[in-house]
């Protein structure tokens, strides 16, 4: 492991079961918390599709890997920045979301939203604000 | 600190150089390559759009992906200039951090 | 300046790993290292050496092994990527009791974890996808 923190944005812009590519992000997340990087997640455009309530893919035969998200406060990835205008543009708001939440250590373990709504200008200074920016 | 991001679709059927250009932040530089290179097309539905945004962005468009294209430097808005892989490696290692909008 | 690249889209379907090999390219010619690339999502496939594309195109596999074997680069598949989409080496082939393996030379497989950390030592990490 190294000493060396960096701050590593995971950018997540599609949809979950069309395409891989939100399991495999949720992939390198869970992986990377094992390296005690400065990690934060960004949920824009489709991207937050992933995070909504009510995922049932029984009937699809895919694994259905929203409940994943909810463990990610376990894995100390507590950092889900959430686009408010992507939602607003999708017909969605935080009541279609799932609850996350992590447990603050520094604050005798309180529970905490682990989400965060911010405006797109507030992702693109986030954005604008790292290291390391992989894109899913 | 400036980032360089990469946009590789085409911006009439995928959303990604719109989003790109709207998290920018001034002083960053979009690099369109592969089939992004639609986006620096002159009197297009989103032209318009790109032009607002040259000044406080630099645009460029990756020239190999251009000419394999049929796109030369007539058919692309002014003030977005062109580079090769050479410059889109010193592109890369100018700014602080790179972002592909996949 | 050392780059780290990270290539998460199959050969021929996308452009993704042709522009990564451009770029890669590119870099070594004007001085910069590269690290290692990382082949994620369908990118592993490039990592196949049973692929056989018509002889007046270009060999993306034998394309990268060659730059890397020249400028000892690290390829590195992603195991769980690679598994789910048939790519295995000699000793994974045998654990999993598969009948073949189909690893070109120069790549190796192994886990997610080698891309973070690519991501940590490199000065810039570049992403081709689609």
């Amino acid at each position: 492991m190294s000493e060396q923190v960096k701050k590593f944005l995971y950018v997540n812009r599609k949809a979950p079961y069309g395409t891989i590519y939100a399991l495999e992000s949720l992939e390198v997340v869970l992986i990377g918390a094992a390296f005690d990087q400065d990690v934060s997640l960004a949920f824009i455009d489709d991207g937050v599709f992933q995070l909504t309530k009510g995922q049932d893919t029984k009937e699809i035969g895919v694994k259905n890997f929203s409940p994943t998200y909810r463990a990610l406060g376990d894995y100390e990835v507590t950092k889900l920045y959430v686009e408010k205008e992507s939602l607003i543009e999708r017909g969605l708001s935080t009541d279609d979301l799932q609850e996350l939440t992590y447990e603050d250590e520094d604050d005798d373990w309180a529970e905490k939203p682990s989400i965060r709504i911010v405006s797109r200008k507030e992702m693109g200074e986030l954005m604008g604000n790292q290291d390391v920016v992989l894109s899913f | 600190m400036a980032s360089l991001h990469t946009v590789n679709k085409s911006p009439f059927s995928i959303n990604s150089l719109k989003s790109c250009l709207e998290h920018a932040n001034d002083g960053d530089t979009i690099l369109l390559i592969e089939d992004g290179i639609y986006g620096a097309l002159k009197g297009s539905e989103i032209s318009q759009i790109v032009a607002d945004k040259i000044g406080s962005l630099s645009i460029i468009a990756l020239e190999p992906d251009m000419k394999a294209r049929g796109i030369d430097s007539s058919k692309i808005l002014t003030g977005i200039i062109t580079t090769n892989y050479d410059g889109f490696v010193e592109l890369a290692a100018k700014h602080d951090v790179c972002q592909a909008w996949l | 300046m050392k780059f780290g690249i990270l290539i998460s889209e199959g050969p021929y379907t996308h452009q993704a790993a042709d522009s990564a090999y451009h770029f890669t390219k590119a870099a070594l010619k004007t001085g910069h290292e590269i690290d290692r690339v990382f082949f994620y999502h369908d990118g592993v496939n490039v990592g196949t050496r049973l692929s056989i594309p018509p002889q007046d195109e270009r060999n993306l596999q034998k394309d990268w092994s060659a730059l890397a074997k020249k400028h000892e680069i690290d390829l590195v598949i992603c195991i769980a990527a690679a598994q789910r989409r048939g790519l295995l080496d000699e000793n994974e082939a045998k654990r999993q009791g598969k009948d073949a393996n189909n690893i070109a030379e120069g790549f190796r497989i192994s886990g997610l974890g080698q891309l973070i950390e690519m991501g940590i030592k490199s000065d810039r990490l570049m992403t081709f996808g689609d």
